[in-house]
């Protein structure tokens, strides 16, 4: 039987770390404050508005329905983001964005690629297991 | 009195009867989202997948809250022998948390979102949930007493509620522009957030388990025991430091992802347990057989160690650089929230609401019907997804990329078997659903009949007199 006094000083001990490691996080975040323009934000705001993630993902993270979008900005370019947003497709309704609403979304998945790299294509992996771009 | 009393549908049995209603939709939502993988464009100007898929998803998130609510506040009361603190802050509660399911169902269908993965309404809905569950911690703190004492559920219960706060608190950190402005740092807290809440609900999961495993076998030593509270520990260490493995391709800090590939590890020692104690679970399987709530546990047993194998093979991230993205990690989520989740908490509703006017003795057929039909089901929806992810993974890494809707027409063959045995999964659950909501409505039908009753036979004999 582990004791009482002994159990409370554990999870006092790991809620301790558990804080540090938050607080840590939350003020040393790991993109430094390379903030996004008002335009991608707004973008941003948009793309949660009409819910896009429940269909393409970010960095791997999202629905499955459509592809990754992460880096669809260099690889596509605007023009063929801006054909898509105008009219929808098959599957993805058409949404009647405003031109200056589809500028703003697509000033988003312009910071979204500037951000990095996530096709896995890209990796190279370590013999400990781990994973590293260039 | 008392046996009129035992009719009446408890604050807590409503808890769970709401979350049994919520898992019925869901499975709902889920084939028509599965649907939509195979016909194209269904539904497209009604009910688009985008808001299909947070119909499923919010269903599910909210049966296992409530369900987990209504559990743990139960058994809580049984664990003390006495009433809760407050009865009239459960009921606040409840209605608050009724009331905002119901909004937050609304305005998907209306298509009015917050737009974030797993809590995809407006983010003005988060405050009624934040204030229900600081109306839960109250009631639980002052109804548990302290710790002193105490077996592993209890400090299991408290630490789930105490995480579930604080990450949800977290998740919602986004709506300030210094969180939101850079989607590295974004999806850095968002992701931090959401792999310890998803810990904390199964803190309170696996706690209410582990009081039901004791009631059931009329026995509280391992609920005691060091080794209980050494893999509570492991647990609570996991649940703090193990989320960085959604993230591995994300380009946030190195020690965020080097933390969770190190710490993930830490689950072998649980994963060793399961296996060394194989035998022991057969030999309590041959004496417990016979109990419904039983066959639950022991279902989940089973999705626990393949979920914790997957999930291990994910945390490494020289394999996660395959499986993420892909059909795999859905595989994973489902088999977790439908293979452990789900069956740990029928087993909890089952053995609640046993407790009625009504017996289930005459649904056992239909009631083990519907387990291994849901077990057997789940199997082949869990293979049929992990068959589409590795497709999809092996499209990701070849040179030669074919374009996306080429790849999903390859994966049609496992959607097809996906969406049927979705079917087959959503009749074995729906099988354990109705006897459970049935006897309790008519148990409740009764109580109210007889209490008009009594209620004009006292204002007739008043009158007489
Ligand atoms: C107890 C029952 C169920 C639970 C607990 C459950 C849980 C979940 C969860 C947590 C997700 C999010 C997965 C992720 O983002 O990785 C999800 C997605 C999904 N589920 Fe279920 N599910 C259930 C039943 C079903 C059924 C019966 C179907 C129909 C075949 C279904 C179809 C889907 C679909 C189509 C998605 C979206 C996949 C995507 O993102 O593209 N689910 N489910």
């Amino acid at each position: 039987m582990i004791l009482d006094k002994r159990k409370l000083a554990m999870a006092a001990g790991l809620v301790l770390a558990f804080l540090f490691y938050s607080f840590h996080l939350y003020t040393s975040l790991p993109a430094g404050h390379k903030s996004a323009t008002a335009m991608a934000d707004r973008g941003k705001l948009l793309w949660q508005d009409y819910n896009c993630n429940a269909c393409y993902q970010i960095y791997g993270l999202g629905g499955y329905l459509g592809p990754d979008l992460t880096n669809a900005y260099s690889r596509r370019g605007p023009e063929y983001i801006k054909a898509f947003l105008k009219n929808g497709t098959d599957i993805m309704p058409n949404f009647h964005l405003a031109d200056d609403d589809i500028s703003e979304l697509e000033a988003y998945l312009r910071d979204v690629d500037a951000s990095g790299k996530a096709d896995p294509r890209t990796f190279t992996i370590n013999r400990d297991g781990t994973i590293a771009q260039e | 009195m008392e046996r009129l009393h035992r009719n009446k549908i408890s604050t807590e049995k409503i808890f769970i009867l709401f979350a049994l209603l919520l898992l019925a939709g869901a499975m709902l939502f889920g084939l028509l989202g599965a649907l939509q993988y195979l016909i194209p464009g269904l539904l497209k100007s009604r009910l688009s997948f985008e808001r299909v898929r947070p119909l499923h998803v919010s269903s599910v998130v909210f049966w296992i809250i409530m369900a987990t609510m209504g559990t743990a506040i139960s058994f809580l009361q049984e664990h003390t022998g006495k009433k809760l603190y407050s009865a009239q802050l459960l009921g606040i509660q409840l209605w608050i948390f009724i009331l905002t399911i119901i909004c937050i169902l609304t305005s998907y269908c209306l298509g009015i979102f917050g737009g974030r993965e797993y809590w995809e309404f407006p983010p003005l809905l988060s405050i009624p949930v934040v204030i229900g569950w600081i109306l839960f911690l109250i009631n639980f703190i002052k109804s548990a007493g302290s710790l002193k004492n105490q077996p592993v559920y209890v400090w299991m219960w408290l630490t789930g509620i105490v995480f579930f706060l604080f990450t949800y608190i977290e998740s919602n950190l986004w709506v300030l522009p210094y969180f939101r402005n850079n989607v590295v740092n974004d999806m850095t807290i968002q992701w931090k957030s959401y792999g310890s809440m998803v810990g904390s609900w199964n803190m309170l999961i696996y706690g209410s388990s582990i009081f039901l495993m004791d009631k059931i076998s009329n026995n509280k030593t391992y609920s005691h025991s060091s080794i209980a509270f050494a893999l509570y520990f492991t647990g609570l260490f996991n649940l703090m430091f193990n989320w960085g493995h959604h993230i591995y391709t994300l380009p946030t800090q190195p020690y965020v992802k080097n933390i969770s590939y190190l710490v993930s590890m830490t689950e072998l020692v649980i994963l060793g347990r399961i296996i060394y104690n194989w035998k022991h679970s057969v030999s309590a399987a041959k004496k417990l057989f016979h109990e419904t709530a039983y066959r639950f546990l022991l279902a989940a047993d089973l999705w626990i160690f393949l979920t914790l194998l997957l999930a291990i093979a994910m945390s490494v991230p020289a394999i996660n650089v395959y499986t993420h993205g892909t059909h795999i990690t859905v595989a994973h989520t489902m088999g977790a929230t439908i293979g452990i989740n789900s069956f740990l908490l029928l087993a909890m509703a089952f053995d609640i609401l046993n407790e009625g006017c009504r017996s289930l003795e005459p649904y056992k057929k239909m009631l083990n019907r519907g387990i291994l039909t849901a077990n057997i089901s789940l199997l082949i929806f869990w293979l049929s997804l992990i068959a589409a992810g590795i497709i999809k993974a092996r499209w990701q890494m070849s040179g030669l990329q074919l374009p996306f809707s080429v790849m999903m027409q390859a994966l049609r063959p496992w959607f097809i078997i996906f969406f049927l045995s979705g079917i087959a999964l959503t009749t074995g659950f729906l099988l354990i659903i109705y006897p459970l909501v049935k006897n309790q409505l008519v148990c409740h039908l009764k109580w109210t009949i007889k209490r008009r009753k009594s209620s004009i036979r006292t204002k007739a004999a008043l009158a007489m007199e």
